[in-house]
């Protein structure tokens, strides 16, 4: 599957500056890997040690946050957008 | 003078220069402002303190302006330095004997929210900021709102469209480009989060939340210095990101650590609506993990499904030996209804949070009736009228005539229900 990746601007220094990025996964942690194959040191920014998702980021599959659907295993469709995002203070 | 030295990430420890920026470009942890503690002994005192304004800016020195800021050019609207006033008839009520109230409804915009606004936007003001922005849940909106029409920036206000209708007007009123979303809270909060790295606004809880998250240590060091600069055995807060109480729980570490206080142990208790209540969870269920939730509570003022400081308030509880707990919705307005009958202050449903839970803990033994207590009364009840709108009314409607009232009154003597 296609899949479009939107970068938040923290991340973007390991992007080359790019907003998006359009990988080919199946899953979440697919998308991380392939996030990393085209841009080596972005995984370890976006999971912990365990390889686990890092407690202060977000990731949405179409608005959808993970944590609500599969996690890393999330399956994600043609066409889908992944937002990377992280945790936000407010009220 | 500024002690103000850079930002440092809370996760890994990697430290960055002053700037508007929230997340640790390594790990996404949040930036948290670093200060020159050694610099400040001796220098920040009781006197020192004493000699400022009566505002939160009396502690300027332990917050985060940046160097070279002239006094002149906060962003100022007199946030701060509200009455801690003893709570006797409410401490009878729950069976403490020494409780006390802070009552921060008495801010510019009724609420503690103008604390944390008049430091961000300060601080985004030296920056080089103009435009101001935030996602609210009503609260916030308001104080940023205020503080960028008295201070002559414009703001961007981001709130649910389906907030209570009095909190979107005082929203709206201030003139400032007001947009309702399709959404929830943390809807809002995603879209900001987004917003924020497209346009050069200083969002308050996004790219400039070091600063603003800072300027709820003043909640901690007023109650300590309107104690007479003793702490309090035991604070208890509303909690929605978890930030307030975090950062009441840093206020006291700071005083203790510069000797403005004799050290003595305190401890800090969370208060959260069960129908909204992941950090009150990850406590009670012993997981120390915060699981996001859809909030459905009519406490929408701490309805964030995803605390962002959730981990910290956690720490900040269970290092101080504080309790964790939720209540429902009737218990809120209950709670709501009892501060007002007893000491006659008429909180938002975020104070009835707070009051119910600390009936919950002083029912559960989890409060001393002797400690000295002080629950956080976060915001005014005239922003949430709709939660006690079918449980309080007049005793009864007459006509204007002397035999009406009359009447009136004997027939309600009769029912034993004085009042409602």
């Amino acid at each position: 599957m296609t899949v479009t990746v939107r970068i938040p601007t923290p991340l973007r220094t390991a992007t080359g500056g790019e907003s998006t990025v359009e990988v080919e996964a199946g899953t979440v942690g697919e998308v991380v890997k392939a996030l990393e194959a085209a841009h080596p040191g972005v995984a370890e920014r976006i999971l912990d040690d365990g390889g686990k998702l890092r407690r202060f980021v977000n990731v949405f599959v179409d608005d959808e946050d993970v944590r609500f659907a599969g996690g890393l295993e999330t399956p994600v469709r043609e066409g889908a957008t992944v937002s990377i995002i992280p945790a936000v203070a407010g009220g | 003078m500024s002690y103000v030295q850079g930002l440092k990430c809370r996760e890994c420890g990697r430290e960055t220069g002053l700037a508007a920026v929230h997340v640790c470009e390594f790990c996404f942890g949040p930036l948290e402002v670093r200060y020159d503690y050694d610099a400040m002994a001796g220098n920040v005192t009781h006197a020192s303190i004493a000699a400022g304004p009566p505002t939160i800016w009396r502690y300027a020195d332990l917050l985060p302006e940046l160097p070279g800021t002239d006094p002149a050019d906060r962003v100022d609207l007199g946030a701060g330095f509200t009455p801690l006033v003893p709570a006797p008839r409410l401490g009878a009520a729950l069976g403490l004997e020494d409780l006390w109230l802070k009552n921060d409804t008495v801010n510019p915009t009724w609420s503690f929210k103008d604390r944390v606004v008049s430091v961000a936007l300060t601080a985004a003001r030296a920056l080089g900021f103009d435009t101001a922005a935030c996602a609210s849940t009503g609260n916030l909106a308001h104080s940023v709102a205020a503080h960028a029409a008295g201070s002559g920036m414009s703001a961007y206000v981001f709130i649910p469209s389906d907030l209570e209708t009095a909190k979107v007007q005082a929203a709206a009123v201030y003139g400032q480009h007001l947009v309702a979303v399709k959404g929830n809270y943390d809807d809002v909060n995603r879209l900001c989060a987004e917003v924020a790295g497209e346009y050069g606004w200083a969002f308050v809880n996004v790219n400039v939340r070091p600063y603003y998250a800072e300027g709820s240590k003043t909640i901690g060091f007023e109650i300590a210095e309107q104690l007479g600069w003793r702490l309090p055995d035991h604070v208890v807060a509303p909690m929605a990101s978890g930030s307030m109480l975090t950062k009441i729980d840093k206020g006291f570490t700071e005083l203790t650590r510069l000797e403005l206080v004799a050290a003595a142990p305190w401890k800090v208790s969370g208060a959260q609506a069960t129908g909204c209540s992941p950090i009150a969870r990850a406590h009670k269920d012993g997981s120390g993990v915060v699981r996001p939730v859809r909030p459905d509570t009519i406490a929408k003022s701490l309805a964030i499904g995803d605390p962002a400081d959730g981990y910290y308030a956690l720490d900040a509880v269970e290092r101080t030996g504080g309790a964790m707990e939720d209540v429902s919705d009737t218990e809120i307005v209950d709670a709501i209804q009892l501060l007002a009958r007893t000491e006659g202050l008429f909180a938002e449903t975020a104070g009835g949070v707070t009051v119910a839970v600390l009936r919950k803990l002083a029912a559960q033994g989890r409060i001393e009736p002797s400690e000295r207590t002080v629950a956080v009364i976060s915001g005014v009840g005239l922003k949430t009228l709709d939660a006690v709108a079918d449980r309080v009314g007049p005793a009864f409607t007459i006509n204007a005539g002397l035999d009406d009232f009359t009447a009136a009154l004997s027939l309600s003597a009769r029912a034993e229900t004085p009042g409602r």
